[in-house]
């Protein structure tokens, strides 16, 4: 999270508005751990990343969801089964659970 | 201040600050900020669940943990409390002041140790007692170019080192590195490396035993030649071999290439 401040300040001080998407949990291997966070704006800008790039772009369609109050701020998980709703997962076979919510506090 | 930019303030003060957040529940999305004088910003609902999850992430936030917790709607915690009644999942995220790492010696490899220290994430202090060499000229990627000896450096700030930090002695020069080490041993640092070739250490041990310095305990948190043995030669790669054992002594592991061996990489 802290290397995405700056970028999320730029954001909201232009008035847009930013989701931010932690990881808070990880089973198995991961490439990063526990609060490793992006941040996405509402024109679908990014800052930072929560994995080695296996997730990302998945991450950013649910934040604008998100933005758009299509979708309640919730945990997302990837990398469970292809069964899952979630196609996409981390290429070393690990479970990675993310938080994703407006920046509204 | 909304409890954003509270956060931010003191994640780039570098104090230490811990980031709650409901992720299931009711009030999913709340958010707190602790810190060690209290809470600071936001709240989880209700005045119970905050005090109670407040003195948990205090205790994370002195672990540098960042983990899930589980509560009963009102901060209940204990597993009786907890039947038949609606989880709260609380995430815990700490963010703690950066790892230190002191570098004695301002020569060629103190330039690239502390460049490479920067990438990690390190606070990094230059410390040498000749004023031409330490310099912030010389040394522009370090947070701080102390011209000063070995013992009133320790004497000032060793209580500042602790099990996350690291102390590289690169000075070759006895009357400056056995002081560092004298120092350096008698605080909590994590790791302490010293700089210098197989032959150079057998004459500073001898050194070292003269002004006391003979516990195998004491013996064990030295590591010198400092370095995994890596075959590299420049700076840059004598550089990276430092922080390579540095990583190593923190984790426990033996630092040999994953390929040879098998078990979990994390």
């Amino acid at each position: 999270m802290r290397e995405l401040l700056t970028d999320i300040d730029r954001w909201q001080s232009d008035g847009k508005r930013v989701a931010i998407a932690r990881v808070v949990d990880i089973e198995g291997s991961g490439p990063r751990g526990a609060g490793a966070a992006m941040a996405v704006n509402q024109d679908g800008e990014v800052s930072g990343s929560v994995s080695g790039g296996c997730v990302e772009s998945a991450v950013v369609s649910e934040a604008l969801a998100i933005l758009s109050g299509e979708q309640q701020s919730r945990v997302v998980t990837f990398g469970y089964s292809d069964d899952e709703a979630f196609a996409v997962g981390l290429t070393c076979g690990g479970i990675i659970h993310l938080f994703i919510q407006p920046l509204e506090w | 201040m909304n409890s954003y930019q509270t956060f931010s303030a003191h994640v780039r003060d570098n104090s230490p600050v811990a980031l709650v957040t409901v992720i299931e529940g009711p009030h999913i999305g709340a958010t707190m900020v602790v810190t060690p004088s209290g809470i600071v910003g936001g709240s989880l609902g209700n005045a119970d669940i905050d005090r109670i999850v407040a003195r948990d992430a205090l205790g994370e936030l002195e672990a540098g943990r960042t983990l899930v917790r589980h509560y009963g709607p009102h901060g209940e915690s204990t597993p009786e409390d907890l039947i038949d009644t609606e989880t709260v999942r609380i995430f815990i995220e700490s963010f703690s002041p950066p790892p230190l790492m002191w570098i004695f010696g301002a020569v060629d490899f103190t330039a690239a140790l502390a460049r490479v220290a920067k990438v990690l994430g390190y606070h990094v202090t230059v410390c040498d007692a000749r004023e031409v060499f330490a310099t912030r000229r010389r040394f522009p990627m370090a947070d701080e170019v102390k011209v000063t000896w070995p013992t009133p450096m320790f004497a000032e700030n060793g209580h500042r080192l602790s099990s996350r930090d690291a102390v590289c002695i690169l000075t070759h020069d006895p009357k400056f590195d056995v002081p560092a080490i004298e120092g350096a041993l008698a605080t909590t640092v994590g790791y302490i490396g010293v700089m210098g070739s197989r032959k150079t250490h057998a004459k500073r041990l001898e050194r070292m035993s003269e002004v006391g310095i003979t516990s195998a305990a004491d013996l064990a948190r030295v590591h010198s030649p400092i370095g995994l043995d890596l075959g590299g030669r420049t700076p840059e790669e004598t550089a990276i071999s430092i922080v390579g054992e540095i990583i190593a002594t923190r984790t426990g592991r033996n630092s040999s290439p994953l390929g040879t061996s098998d078990g979990a990489i994390h």
